[in-house]
């Protein structure tokens, strides 16, 4: 277990910002820490670094608990914090020089490590320059840069995208998942694509609490208990609707006309157990409803998030009991 | 040593900006003034009465120098990067705290040559300098662990400065109460008037119950700001 948060709770003044969470992190997983802002991602993730200790609950880095043994734990961590902490009156390569020391690279080595960051991230055109001068991209990637100086077996990243532009945001992304490869990553964002892109695993907070943990696949698919799949027919809507009522273990759909194209969309949704495709395809052959289009629908991970997040619906809230009780 | 990493980063960074160079100069000049003026309208090879100006310039100096050194770490956010790193808050003070004394201490070695004017074209007596200087960087070392302790309070800057420079003031008035009081209260005053004990350096008087005091007052204000920068995680 690389991170192991245990029952992790953090009071500001009378504000609970984190209450009572516990996940923990397996060596070479990427994992994302997804929630609205003000969730309490960054309080997390400031502990878990180390920043900031927690009003209770304990946090341990590869086995060495970040208050009690906090010199060991932090020599295994990189961090970038939402602002990446910059010195603006140095040099690129002057400030990794100065963070090599910092996280105790060998003088020896101080040189090969700053080329190889730099490198890495792709800092070579501007190392000579003045950080202050440099453009917002570049200085995110100063600061990536400094958080995997000294290799360090566990990089928490908040927000590490915010503020770039598209062509940006893919680079240092493609950065990260390169890093994923020899490095324990947890990360935080809003973005959701973001997520299924890069990471292996999730856990959705919101309002200090966790609201799911899951791989990215399993939470997109297994949202509450069933499958959706999206038709197009030819036919009539009755018929449709008959037919579909002629088939066990359809839960619910939905039809639409679809003036354009002359036919009809269907959405239909189904027992996680049963794959219905086949008796579908058959029953509306029979009633001859001739099907154009047939895929499943995955919900997106924005319905996910919206889904756990938002406690207005009553439905949603018993998929959300469902997702946490499964995790 | 990550002490001596801070210490690098933090005298670096003094010298890439104006900021030392103004200070230093400043400092320079009016001593400079005060040395030429006193030496050649008395015609007297005596420092005391310019190590007394030095002091009394740095008190307005030294909040400046001090003010951004840890307040502006918070600012930027750079506390978090120190914070999160295998460092002891110690080390993190101690680095800037001998960086600050370190620029003070050079304006102190330019300024020695004003004894060796004096030691060019008259005779003076070296112990009264000696001491002097040990007194005045004493004095300006306290006056650092002060300003550094401001610094921690807030990270704004020029609140942190102004903080600084009101404690500083406040040392400064309670010697003139030694004058208004009488007895036990006069002596509890002169007891901790930094002022006080710094005329018994400039007359040629070294006392290690003066050293010691300044020393006191050195270490008390940089555990402070040690405790406050770890306390404040914990708020």
């Amino acid at each position: 277990m690389m991170i192991e948060v245990n029952n992790v709770t953090k009071v500001y003044g009378n504000r609970k910002a984190v209450d009572n969470i516990s996940f923990s992190v397996d060596s070479g997983e990427i994992v994302g820490f997804l929630g609205p802002n003000g969730a309490g991602k960054s309080s997390t993730m400031k502990m878990i670094t180390g920043f900031m200790p927690p009003t209770s609950g304990t946090i341990k880095i590869a086995g060495y608990d970040i208050i009690e043994d906090s010199i060991k734990a932090k020599k295994h961590i990189g961090y970038l914090p939402e602002v990446p902490p910059l010195y603006l009156d140095m040099t690129v390569e002057a400030y990794l020089a100065f963070v090599c020391e910092l996280k105790e690279v060998p003088n020896d080595k101080k040189k090969s490590t700053v080329d190889k960051v730099i490198n890495e991230v792709g800092l070579k055109d501007v190392r000579k320059r003045i950080i202050k001068n440099l453009s917002k991209g570049y200085k995110q990637r100063v600061g990536l840069a400094q958080a995997i100086i000294g290799d360090p077996d566990v990089l928490v990243l908040d927000e590490p995208t915010v503020g770039l532009d598209p062509k940006q945001i893919k680079e240092i992304r493609d950065i990260i998942k390169e890093l994923g490869k020899k490095h324990t990553i947890i990360l935080s964002t809003h973005i959701l694509p973001e997520v299924s892109m890069i990471c292996d695993r999730v856990i959705i907070i919101n309002k200090g609490k966790i609201v799911a943990v899951d791989s990215t696949e399993n939470l997109t698919d297994t949202i509450g208990k069933s499958k959706r799949y999206f038709l197009k027919v030819i036919g009539s809507v009755e018929k449709i609707s008959t037919t579909l009522k002629g088939i066990n273990g359809i839960k619910n759909f939905k039809s639409k006309t679809d003036s354009k194209e002359n036919c009809i969309d269907v959405d239909v949704e189904t027992d996680v157990d049963h794959d219905l495709r086949k008796e579908i395809f058959f029953s509306f052959a029979k009633q001859n409803l001739a099907i154009i289009e047939f895929r499943p629908v995955n919900y997106s991970l924005e319905e996910v998030f919206l889904q756990l997040t938002t406690d207005e619906e009553v439905n949603d809230n018993e998929n959300a009991d469902n997702i946490q009780k499964g995790a | 040593m990550k002490m001596l990493t801070i210490y690098k980063r933090e005298l670096k960074s003094y010298f890439l900006s104006p900021l030392a160079y103004v200070l230093v100069g400043f400092l320079l000049l009016i001593s400079g003034y005060f040395f030429a003026t006193f030496v050649l309208s008395t015609q007297y090879a005596l420092m005391s009465p310019v190590f007394g100006n030095m002091v009394f310039v740095f008190m307005f100096v030294s909040p400046i120098l001090t003010m951004r050194l840890i307040s502006e770490e918070m600012k930027n956010g750079t506390d978090q990067l120190l914070m999160t790193s295998p460092l002891r808050i110690t080390d993190m003070v101690l680095g800037k705290y001998f960086a600050a004394l370190t620029v003070y201490t050079l304006s102190l070695v330019i300024s020695l040559i004003y004894p060796l004017y004096l030691k060019i074209y008259s005779k003076p007596d070296f112990g009264p300098i000696l001491t002097g200087y040990i007194g005045t960087f004493l004095m300006g070392a306290a006056f650092i662990a002060i300003g550094i302790f401001a610094s921690s309070l807030t990270e704004n800057q020029l609140i942190a400065g102004v903080i600084g420079f009101s404690i500083l003031l406040l040392f400064w008035i309670i010697s003139w109460l030694g004058d208004v009081f009488q007895g036990t209260a006069k002596n509890i005053v002169d007891n901790i008037s930094l002022l006080q004990r710094f005329n018994n350096f400039q007359n040629g008087v070294l006392s290690l119950n003066d050293v010691v005091f300044y020393l006191s007052v050195i270490i008390f204000f940089v555990f402070v700001t040690i405790m406050v920068v770890d306390k404040r995680r914990w708020s």
